[in-house]
């Protein structure tokens, strides 16, 4: 009960606080062509359909959903790495989908990115010193260039690096420590927010919780705002305020970890949640999993009204008809319950059964 | 034909009698290195471990703790060279394969033991189509003719629940979702009925919801034949869901062995502790997680003593000096825990402490 109370009055204090990004509507829908002179759009691959969120300075918000949800794509949303379709992007209320040259520019130096794979988002052929010093090269103003090695040994020395290390190269770097330098390259300009896209999912079990903390002490230390994009959903309960579900283009279910977590009322989320691999034998006999049948559609083609209603047992001819919004199900609205935060589905309730220690 | 029917006798009839107590496959003291450029990596030191029909062993471990490793050795798939077996015995239905000639080995691949890889889409022939290269299996193995084998891949396709088999027999592995790609390496490995099946991370890259369904396939269809199934991974999750015992690999050893329910109660050795502490958990939300220190250790430059010591909270100086042996985990009062071991000095204040 204390805890609950907590959770209320920590997303109270989210209410009167000013969102530091919000995102309203955003669209990317990725053309199909067809002919290779005279290239036809025959059709689309929607990616992101419509997405609205918002994040608070020093909150983390989680978001999870299976491969090609379109999480991934959000985060380059985000990054301004691909332009929208359609809808806003507001960083303290500007429109950075909008903006191009300078002002982008600007705007960039707060909002950095932390990539899945190590191996792969840092270049061989540089030291991790240039790897880290890079980003002052594009914004010189942040340390001024006889400063900057200095300020990369710091960055070292705050990810856990030793900072004798500036000269080596990548290659002579574990997975762990190779994180370690994409988080390093992310805090360089002192962003406000950063997104990280599966930081740990190519990491070893007993490193990964070695990063998790450096990256909750780093939010701590620097009032970061973190979008932390998962699927792993242990992780993403144990570092995130708030938690979004993401499937096949939509958000699904948004709520704080408590609510998405005890309370589910999607039927996707409470499918997601039951798939999970408790790891306790003892659970094994006591919780009721769905298994749900057959794959993701494909997002070129995606159901009609609820995307999920396909592999949902709930679905009824309405779910076909009508697109449900993500609101405050009507069964919970104005009760003050944790059941009561906004899910996209005409018949969301909760299934006790089937919450788990994920 | 001739030579398979003599080396089946030969299998079945030495050890008639050890056949019904000895279990199905049977590790002995397995070592495997690798030469590279910079030296010997060792990447499997002396592991054991044993498998009875009907059974789930999981093998846990990091990335480089010679978990698959110890499987290409048992399926007789090592990359030689660089690598090869140093040493040990793997005894399967009491015979010592590794004595085999190649030509032997070859014809127990598939018909007596299978394997199921990680990546379904590399291990699958992207040239062929499915039902070509889950037909090759009774082409090869029993002579059967294309249409046959076609008629047989069809069925095993049903039997693993891929929908419309028969429109899709001919589709290629590009054609096929991840799920799908594994359900078809699960009919692969299925398909002459083998008496043992190694899955090799076999979900690790498919997402939960998909994971979950090909797992309740695998338990469902051992059941079925009454395999027996090492399930390496490095989940600690998928290994509480399924498995019916554990072995736990470090740096080419096992370190710790026990029944599922054991192991996560009470861990034995400081690293399963250490790997079950990490585990984010409900009520450590907000704090920060417990971490083991440091990296897992360089084949190349294994620490003396147990491997482990650098990054063990608990390491002394017989540590550093004595490699633990496997022993025999007990109760307070010395009553034997079935199926318990633990490679560690200190396994009593581990467990007890």
């Amino acid at each position: 009960m204390a805890e609950l109370s907590k959770q209320a009055g920590k997303a109270e204090a989210a209410g009167q606080r000013e969102p530091i990004l919000q995102v309203r509507n955003l669209v990317k829908h990725f053309p199909l062509t067809q002919g290779l002179l005279l290239k036809k759009q025959v059709g689309a691959v929607k990616a992101v359909d419509g997405i609205s969120f918002d994040l608070y300075q020093g909150e983390t918000l989680g978001i999870v959903g299976e491969s090609g949800c379109g999480k991934s794509t959000v985060a380059k949303l985000l990054m301004t790495l691909e332009t929208a379709t359609s809808g806003e992007v507001l960083y303290k209320g500007q429109d950075i989908t909008k903006l191009s040259g300078r002002a982008l520019k600007a705007v960039r130096r707060n909002i950095q990115m932390v990539f899945q794979d190590p191996y792969t988002s840092l270049n061989p052929r540089m030291t991790v010193g240039d790897i880290i010093g890079e980003p002052f090269e594009i914004h010189p103003e942040v340390a001024p260039k006889g400063d900057r090695r200095k300020r990369v040994q710091e960055l070292l020395d705050v990810v856990g690096l030793n900072p004798e290390y500036v000269n080596r190269y990548p290659h002579q770097f574990s997975g762990g420590q190779r994180q370690r330098i994409g988080i390093a390259r992310g805090l360089a300009l002192n962003p406000e927010i950063i997104i990280c896209d599966e930081p740990v999912s190519a990491l070893d079990v007993s490193v990964q919780a070695q990063v998790i903390n450096l990256m909750e002490r780093l939010q701590d230390e620097f009032n970061l705002s973190y979008v932390f994009i998962a699927h792993d959903l242990s992780i993403v309960r144990h570092i995130s305020d708030r938690v979004g579900v993401m499937y096949l283009g939509k958000m699904a279910e948004i709520g704080t970890d408590a609510e998405i977590y005890e309370h589910p009322t999607h039927p996707y989320t409470q499918a997601l949640l039951s798939a999970v691999p408790v790891p306790d034998p003892e659970a094994r006999e006591g919780r009721e999993r769905i298994i749900l049948t057959g794959d993701v559609p494909s997002p070129a083609n995606p159901p009609s009204g609820c995307r999920f209603r396909t592999r949902c047992w709930k679905a009824e001819d309405k779910c076909a008809e009508e697109v449900p919004l993500l609101a405050v199900p009507t069964l919970y609205q104005g009760k003050d319950t944790p059941a009561a935060h906004a899910s996209a589905c005409h018949f969301a309730e909760e299934k006790p059964s089937v919450v788990s220690a994920a | 034909m001739t030579t398979t029917e003599k080396t089946e006798g030969a299998a079945g009839s030495a050890p008639q009698d050890a056949k019904k107590s000895a279990p199905l496959l049977d590790v002995r003291d397995l070592h495997v290195e690798f030469k590279t450029r910079d030296g010997v990596a060792k990447a499997v030191n002396g592991v054991s471990y044993s498998v009875d029909a009907g059974e789930t062993l999981a093998v846990l471990g990091e990335s480089g703790s010679g978990k698959s490793v110890t499987a290409q050795a048992i399926m007789g798939i090592l990359d030689s060279p660089p690598g090869r077996v140093a040493g040990g015995e793997i005894l399967f239905h009491g015979q010592d394969i590794l004595k085999l000639p190649e030509s032997e080995r070859r014809k127990l691949r598939g018909p007596k033991m299978a394997m199921i890889f990680q990546d379904a889409l590399s291990a699958l022939n992207p040239v062929f189509s499915v039902g070509n290269q889950l037909g090759e299996m009774f082409r090869v193995h029993q002579g059967m003719s294309k249409k046959d084998a076609k008629a047989k891949a069809i069925e095993l396709m049903d039997r693993v629940r891929i929908p419309a088999a028969k429109q899709r027999v001919n589709d290629y592995p590009h054609q096929f979702s991840g799920g799908m790609r594994q359900r078809i390496m699960i009919a692969m490995a299925m398909a002459l009925e083998p008496d043992l099946i190694i899955a090799d991370e076999p979900t690790t890259a498919l997402d939960v919801t998909v994971q979950a369904q090909v797992m309740d396939l695998l338990a469902e269809l051992q059941r079925e034949y009454n395999m027996g199934l090492i399930l390496i991974t490095h989940d600690l999750g998928v290994v509480a869901d399924v498995a019916d015992k554990i072995a736990v690999m470090y740096a080419g050893r096992i370190v710790e062995t026990a029944p599922v329910h054991e192991l996560y109660k009470r861990p034995a050795h400081p690293y399963t502790r250490g790997l079950l502490d990490s585990i984010p958990r409900l009520d450590h939300k907000g704090q920060e997680l417990y971490a083991i220190k440091g990296l897992p250790p360089n084949l190349l430059r294994i620490p003396t003593g147990c491997a482990f010591n650098p990054r063990c909270p608990k390491a002394q100086d017989v540590c550093r000096a004595d490699i633990p042996a496997l022993l025999p985990v007990t109760e307070q009062d010395g009553t034997e825990l079935d199926g318990r071991g633990s490679a560690c000095h200190f396994w009593k204040e581990t467990i007890h402490g």
